[in-house]
């Protein structure tokens, strides 16, 4: 092979080589932390809420006269909305995953000041919140109607009962091999709580929390003046139902407003509107960098072929095939490249330690860097093809003639 | 010479027009992807009260449980007790002070077929509109008397007074919400600062709120907290007595501290504040005050999103790969016309006015991509304004102003003449003659 004479050729004339290579190795360094945040992003998108997001909706319900009826409002509403054909359940809760705001508690094992809990989202609602938000009992009882409450305003309490989410159990209890159904915990420091069941799993309603998978179930029905309703439909029918089911509340009692009517797709597409945005713009940035160097390679390599014409001519007149004087340049570009992506790796990965560590990102994934040293040398070859092949064509003749 | 040179670098550019037109296009697309960030971030950060924000502060003190600090010790609270905003706001310390928290309302319009309507609402005092400039176009804001007796006083925005009364001077009427009717004292005129600053506890852009109404009387009548409330220690039974007597915080308070000396008195007084708690039993840390002006405390609250400082720094070193593409184009343009450069330094041609041929060359190119830089970043705003459309606040952070554009410009002549310095040092160092040997 060519490599050595090749390489003493460049090193003649280091400037416009060194140029590519740094500017390969910027756009490579840009490449992998592009595709690095782009994988976090998507990997935290792709996280189940743990809800049947594509049958479920939402709305809130605010009760403004001052003598409403909060409780006749709350509990005539949800038997209306159960009530409903194509309904499969509904509940009214304080929150829901991906919602954004929210209850959390601190949760400990024993009782008593300063202990520093394990943090976890509270959802309050009665015993049909299993089945309206889709989780699985793994393990115990949901609650029964007797242990279902209304929320007292005026004498708020800790109902005894709780259920948990599996990696909310595994955090309280790490040691704890069987079940740990019946165990007590403490929330508010004090106010002990007892375990009743399990279930798979549900987020929290912030999903760039750190402890997004710690969520409890407490079985208060929060009948204030402003109610927010889940409702679970059949298959197909949630579309159908959303403003058919807005306008029945509506409707029924003339003291609230219906507020904030969403699928839970409209949550979902909130709640992540940051990421997919980001997303979109880092896939975009990375396209028009590989584009422009691209064409720079273009660019570069097609002077380089007008200037060494006569050159070319020479060796072709010497006896060089063309297939010789393709390779030349291709090798030329992927000796060039090679350096550029070496370089870039090394560039690409002190950029991603400073931006862990200032940004608090996630390091990136092993494959991030040979994937874009691929998709650069790729870039690179198929750049200098054009120029090569019009290399080829320098007709051996040229080596005849002068200047 | 300086036209002739302009010629001449024009001459240059349509001999490669597709060269020319990639250089050009390269710097139009890393100043475009630079100043569209760049625009977004000036945006997020931008003092949104520049001649008075080192005057307003926000008063932070450590009230925070000594086995679990707040934010680890890094920095006290950053809302206070309700039991502290009211001794603070009685003790009357500063030249003006203010306590305040958002309530959002639901509005019942009189004429019985309209629908009700939710408005946002903030409870505050009145010194809060001649601390923070707020301009009214109708009325003023209320008096002590009506933060003192607690009355039921609304200062609206231009937006809502719009919607309810299309515009008119609505002073003295009335306004229903959630039961408690309101007397108007005052209309704002047109407010929208970039950073709702007074109040960064949910999105820091969102619009100011719709009604004002004095604190006292949201107390009074228990309005509700839409802001954040964090508590280290429960409070000490179920019922809203106990959550005001409770060690959760939920109240934004901010002073206006005219000098040096207002700030020492001030802080001396709130040293003196907490060592008085402290013999009540209360603030368990150790003493850590704190009097943040605007600025500073935009910075405390992260105003500035993260990603956005990512994006920044990738767009810089895209405009980096952008430059570094038209110095290895502009190298290889000089590396091809040594010959004609040899003949005429041979002729006479001083480095000097070859080296400002071909700087003005570039110039021509940077001004090109400038120009265009400008399109590019108005299209890349545009794109940002598409993928946000969802909220409102993205119209106030896409907004390109004079300065940004000249920027774009200034940005894109600098970089394109960096650019072309090694270029045309090369070109220089052509020795007379040296290429013609061969002809």
């Amino acid at each position: 092979m060519e490599f050595g004479p090749i390489w003493r050729a460049l090193l003649r004339n280091k400037g416009g080589a060194i140029l590519i290579a740094l500017q390969i190795a910027v756009t490579m360094a840009i490449m992998v932390n592009s595709i690095a945040i782009m994988q976090e992003r998507a990997t935290n998108m792709q996280r189940p809420s743990g809800m049947d997001e594509a049958n479920t909706l939402t709305f809130a319900s605010i009760s403004f006269a001052a003598d409403a009826d909060l409780r006749a409002t709350y509990i005539n509403d949800l038997e209306m909305l159960r009530n409903t054909p194509g309904v499969i359940n509904a509940v009214g809760t304080n929150s829901f995953p991906l919602r954004g705001g929210g209850w959390s508690m601190g949760l400990q094992t024993e009782p008593g000041e300063d202990m520093g809990g394990v943090g976890a989202a509270i959802y309050f609602g009665d015993e049909h919140m299993i089945e309206t938000f889709d989780v699985e009992l793994i393990d115990g009882e949901n609650f029964s109607p007797e242990q279902v409450v209304f929320l007292d305003p005026d004498n708020f309490r800790w109902e005894p009962y709780v259920i948990v989410t599996e990696a909310l159990a595994k955090t309280l209890f790490p040691d704890e091999e069987g079940s740990v159904v019946g165990k007590t915990a403490y929330i508010n420091q004090n106010d002990p709580v007892q375990i009743i069941g399990v279930i798979d799993q549900l987020q929290a309603p912030w999903q760039g929390w750190d402890d997004v998978e710690h969520a409890l179930f407490s079985p208060v029905k929060r009948a204030e003046g402003f109610a927010r309703y889940v409702v679970r439909t059949e298959p197909g029918m949630r579309d159908e139902l959303l403003p058919q089911l807005e306008e029945m509340l509506a409707s029924a009692d003339k003291t609230r407003l219906i507020r904030g009517a969403q699928t839970f797709d409209e949550v979902r597409e909130g709640a992540y509107l940051g990421d997919s945005a980001m997303i979109k713009i880092l896939g975009f940035v990375i396209t028009l960098l590989t584009i422009i160097t691209g064409l720079g390679i273009v660019g570069l390599a097609s002077f380089n072929v007008s200037r060494r014409t006569r050159q070319i001519g020479i060796r072709r007149a010497l006896g060089a095939t063309k297939p010789a004087i393709m390779r030349y340049f291709m090798l030329e570009n992927f000796m060039i490249s090679s350096v550029g992506v070496i370089v870039g790796g090394a560039l690409a990965i002190g950029l991603n330690i400073f931006m862990v560590e200032t940004f608090a990102l996630t390091p990136m994934a092993w494959w991030v860097v040979p994937v874009a040293m691929i998709i650069l040398w790729l870039v690179g070859q198929a750049a200098v093809a054009g120029p090569a092949r019009r290399a080829t064509r320098i007709a051996p003749s040229i080596a005849t003639r002068s200047g | 010479m300086f036209r002739y040179y302009l010629k001449l670098g024009a001459l240059s550019i349509r001999a490669n027009p597709a060269l020319s037109a990639l250089m050009v296009a390269a710097i139009a697309i890393g100043i475009g992807a630079c100043m569209t960030i760049f625009t977004i971030q000036h945006m997020m950060g931008s003092n949104p009260i520049p001649h008075k924000s080192a005057q307003l502060r926000h008063v932070q003190m450590d009230s925070w449980s000594d086995a679990n600090p707040y934010n680890d010790g890094a920095n006290p609270p950053i809302q206070l007790t309700y039991t502290d905003a009211r001794n603070l706001l009685a003790a009357e310390q500063a030249v003006r002070q203010i306590a305040t928290f958002k309530s959002g309302r639901i509005v019942e319009p009189e004429d019985p077929d309209e629908l009700p309507y939710t408005v946002s609402g903030r409870a505050t005092s009145k010194d809060f509109f001649a601390m923070f400039d707020v301009p009214f176009k109708y009325g003023s804001a209320w008096d002590a008397a009506a933060d003192l007796s607690e009355e039921f006083v609304v200062v609206i925005s231009e937006p809502l007074n719009e919607r309810m009364f299309g515009g008119e001077d609505s002073t003295g009427r009335r306004i229903t919400m959630n039961g408690d009717t309101f007397r108007i004292v005052g209309v704002l005129d047109t407010w929208s600062p970039v950073v709702k600053f007074y109040d960064l506890n949910n999105n820091p852009h969102e619009p100011v709120e719709d009604t004002f109404f004095p604190f006292s009387t949201a107390m009074a009548n228990e309005y509700g907290n839409e802001g954040n409330t964090n508590c280290w220690k429960p409070p000490e039974g179920g019922d809203r007595a106990a959550f005001l007597n409770s060690e959760c915080i939920w109240i934004q308070f901010w002073v206006e501290i005219p000098d040096q000396a207002a700030e020492t008195q001030y802080m001396n007084y709130l040293d003196a504040y907490v060592e008085q708690q402290k013999e009540l039993g209360r603030f368990p840390r150790p003493l850590d005050n704190r009097l943040p002006d605007v600025e500073e405390w935009m910075i405390l609250n992260e105003v500035v999103d993260d990603d956005v400082s990512v994006l920044l720094g990738l767009a810089v070193l895209f405009l980096i790969v952008c430059l570094l593409n038209t110095i290895g184009l502009l190298l290889a343009k000089v590396m091809r016309r040594t010959k004609d450069i040899s003949l005429r330094r041979a002729l006479g041609a001083s480095k000097a006015s070859l080296f400002s041929q071909y700087i003005i060359e570039a110039g021509m190119i940077g001004v090109a991509g400038g120009l265009l830089g400008i399109g590019t970043t108005w299209l890349g705003l545009l794109g940002i304004r598409n993928l946000f459309n969802r909220f409102d606040f993205v119209e106030k952070l896409t907004h390109m102003d004079w300065s940004m554009t000249a920027l774009a410009i200034v940005l894109a002549v600098v970089s394109a003449l960096a650019a072309a310095l090694y270029p045309t040092w090369r070109a220089c160092q052509v020795t007379p003659a040296s290429q013609l040997r061969i002809q």
